[in-house]
């Protein structure tokens, strides 16, 4: 520790870490690792203004600084609260977090379809996994769920309203990946939803990433809708030559065909390297990638279970399941 | 009799008018101001008087003021919130209507005393008539010298812009009313940064509500100590309620702080007491989103108390035997009224205005106002009471704004005082359509819980 840089020592669930002031506490959990972040629905590190809204990343601050220690009197949003000096978290440690937490995850799911036999995202589905750790079997919501007009936005991205959450990432993503964005959240309240307004399809560049950035399986992928269950194919990092991108991707393939791509991801589902349409829709042939492996794929209900790779490096287990 | 300090020349013929309401010492706490006070001396007043914010959270305006950042070459603004909105609430919309002249004095004053040299009024979309008085009035002061540049030749510029909503009372938060202002989506922002440093155009920003500004003009005019001296305590000077329900004269009253409840309601220079002779059943005395007192928590305390008009002895006994004074919508109900209607339709509302972009918020007021209809509808069950006490219990506390506790709050105080007329409901599926259940027996403090 440096005397021009000084950092900020901060305690969440009894494990200490040294981050640097301006970190929030989310990240500073993901700094500790292991079973210490708190899931998060709708933040998204490389996204700028996301956060704070799905209320899933909630803990309670039982010192607030060094300097000031009083407890902070309500939980707070963990992505979008930044530590102090000698802050305490309580995340799994308080049973205030976690009664709040399964109550955002019942509010979550009371008007979700809970359609998961027939989406494509079942098995990668960051709802599913929420809802596992956190969820009742049963629901106390005993009325109609709300529906919305299908809307068609392209050839390539399925827009599956009744499943969305309202994360704002897809949003965020079309404002800062590319250059125009043509959608955005209309109405409000519990009609709010991802729309065009006037019915568009969406075309940028760059926009397929809304289908990686989408927490559940309301945006997804046309072009291979319906092809198979995630966990029967087979992740495979490859890359190939993009003037547009990186070109680094993931390839899921089965057998020796290439079902879909996406963009790599790390262990709390989150894109470090976007990648562009062409390469997610239009290189579906062997020939167009170099195949470096097996995917190791961090955290996820079902297909982490595969067993493709040899030499799995260590990862974060989940709640439950040791 | 109270003293009037907003209100003192409502009654004058054509006060709407610059002329009328210059003659009648209009204007005279700007001149004051900028010829003889600095930009501190008037936060000084306003710290001195010990006013508080009149749009319901009743945080001390001087020290909301000296929050406001001060970068160097950073241009500052003050928002006027007239985004009246809240059930029960219509004080700043009569305030508006008569003496428009009183708020454009206010913000003249606010704006000089924090350095802003860009103001305005986010007025609620359906004050259009309003807002075409206000714009009046600002065009009247533009042409007197009020605004504009160098003001009566003082060096002070302001201009003064009235914008408006478009019909959510979600911008009524500060942080969505600066979104909405800006064009955008009136989605509240995560805090912090808040306003006082980021706000308007990521600049330092004040918000305050209309009945706030218009007090800084009887503050300057007075002086911060003379206001101090009326009201009760901590809760200092007068303001403005809009009454409404049961009672024989509703509407707007300017009180001095430190009435008592029983006086406001039963005399005749006030709300004259409830129509047609009635009981009283319940008061809702800060608009629809503080808690709802039952009748005989109304008047006393749960210590036995007079309950008194102040920010204080409201908000006496927590919310478990207590209220808010809030935006001072005082909504009076008689024992033909239901409260388990009144709920779902508060909850109505709130779910209507929900923005949207939290989750507990979003979903849970949908979820408590489907379970109120089928409780005031007959279709209830026993467990719906405990059922809506959990989700209320789940959406308090963790949203990302106050309205979620504002949609809450209200449930919360319908179940614990009224538990046993939603009990009613559950059992008397056919009578609660045709009969009201009247007042609930009194309970003991002790007893007094969710």
């Amino acid at each position: 520790m440096s005397e021009t840089n000084p950092k900020f020592t901060v305690t969440i669930d009894g494990q200490s870490v040294q981050v640097d002031p301006g970190t929030t506490i989310l990240n500073a959990a993901r700094m500790i690792g292991g079973d210490v972040p708190p899931p998060a629905m709708c933040y998204y590190s490389s996204l700028k203004g996301s956060g704070g809204k799905c209320r899933t990343c909630l803990v309670e601050v039982s010192k607030g600084s060094e300097k000031d220690p009083r407890p902070m009197p309500k939980l707070v949003a963990s992505c979008s609260t930044t530590v102090m000096d000698g802050m305490e978290v309580k995340n799994k440690s308080s049973e205030k977090v976690i009664d709040a937490r399964a109550g955002v995850v019942e509010m979550l799911l009371i008007n979700h379809p809970l359609d998961c036999p027939v989406c494509d995202q079942a098995g990668e589905c960051h709802l599913q996994d929420l809802a596992y750790e956190h969820g009742k079997s049963n629901t106390r919501y005993e009325f109609e769920r709300r529906t919305f007009d299908k809307v068609d936005i392209g050839e390539y991205i399925k827009l599956h309203m009744t499943r969305c959450i309202l994360c704002y990432r897809c949003v965020y993503v079309a404002n800062q990946l590319t250059e125009q964005r043509e959608h955005g959240v209309l109405k409000r309240g519990d009609a709010a939803e991802i729309g065009t307004y006037i019915e568009k399809s969406l075309k940028n560049e760059f926009i397929g990433n809304v289908i990686d950035v989408c927490p559940v399986g309301a945006l997804t992928d046309k072009t291979f809708r319906f092809r198979s269950r995630v966990w029967y194919t087979k992740p495979m990092d490859a890359h190939r030559e993009c003037k547009c991108c990186s070109g680094k991707a993931v390839v899921w393939m089965i057998g020796d065909e290439i079902a879909r791509v996406t963009a790599r991801k790390d262990q709390y589902g989150e894109v470090k390297e976007f990648i562009c349409n062409e390469c997610r829709f239009e290189k579906k042939g062997k020939a167009d990638w170099t195949i470096e492996g097996p995917r190791h794929i961090d955290r996820s209900s079902v297909i982490s279970a595969n067993h493709y790779e040899v030499d799995a490096p260590e990862h974060t287990p989940l709640l439950n399941k040791a | 009799m109270d003293r009037k300090l907003l209100l003192e020349h409502i009654g004058v013929e054509g006060i709407h008018t610059h002329d009328v309401y210059r003659k009648n010492g209009g204007y005279k706490a700007v001149e004051k101001a900028l010829k003889s006070m600095s930009p501190d001396d008037v936060v000084e007043e306003v710290k001195k008087s010990g006013l508080r914010g009149r749009g319901g959270a009743g945080f001390p305006t001087g020290m909301k003021w000296s929050f406001i950042a001060k970068p160097e070459g950073v241009p500052r603004h003050l928002l006027c919130n007239a985004d009246e909105s809240e059930p029960g609430t219509f004080k700043d919309r009569y305030l508006m209507e008569k003496i428009p002249h009183l708020l454009i004095e206010g913000m003249i004053l606010s704006s000089y005393a924090l350095g802003c040299n860009q103001s305005y009024i986010y007025i609620r979309g359906e004050y259009m008539f309003v807002l075409q008085i206000l714009e009046k009035a600002i065009a009247e002061a533009y042409a007197n010298g009020w605004l504009g540049k160098n003001i009566k030749g003082s060096g002070f510029d302001l201009d003064l812009a009235v914008s408006t909503g478009a019909g959510a009372y979600i911008c009524g938060e500060e942080t969505a009313l600066i979104e909405s202002l800006e064009g955008k989506r009136g989605n509240p922002r995560i805090k912090p940064p808040f306003p006082a440093v980021k706000g308007l155009w990521d600049r330092p920003t004040v918000v305050n509500n209309v009945e706030t500004i218009a007090a800084v003009v009887p503050i300057v005019n007075d002086g911060g100590g003379a206001y101090a001296q009326i009201g009760l305590g901590r809760s200092t000077g007068t303001k403005l309620i809009s009454a409404s329900g049961n009672v024989n004269n509703p509407g707007v009253y300017e009180i001095t702080l430190g009435l008592s409840v029983e006086e406001f309601i039963y005399s005749d220079q006030y709300l004259g007491g409830i129509k047609n002779g009635k009981k009283l059943k319940a008061c809702v005395p800060g608009g629809s989103s503080v808690p709802i007192l039952p009748h005989y928590l109304v008047c006393k305390t749960a210590t036995g108390e007079d309950r008194l008009m102040t920010y204080e002895s409201l908000s006496e006994g927590g919310f478990a035997t207590g209220s808010m004074l809030g935006s001072g919508g005082f909504i009076v109900y008689d024992e033909d009224q239901c409260i388990v209607r009144n709920t779902w339709n508060f909850t109505r509302f709130y779910h209507h205005e929900s923005c949207g972009q939290c989750s507990p918020c979003r979903e849970g007021t949908g979820w408590m106002e489907k379970v109120l209809h089928r409780l005031e509808y007959g279709h209830g069950k026993m467990e719906d009471i405990d059922l809506l006490w959990d989700i209320q219990r789940k959406i308090e506390g963790n949203t990302i704004c106050p309205l979620g506790d504002a949609a809450a709050w209200p449930v919360a105080a319908a179940i614990r005082h009224f538990r046993e007329e939603f009990e009613w409901h559950v059992k008397e599926p056919k009578l609660c359509m045709t009969k009201n259940y009247g007042l609930v027996t009194e309970k003991t403090f002790e007893t007094v819980n969710g």
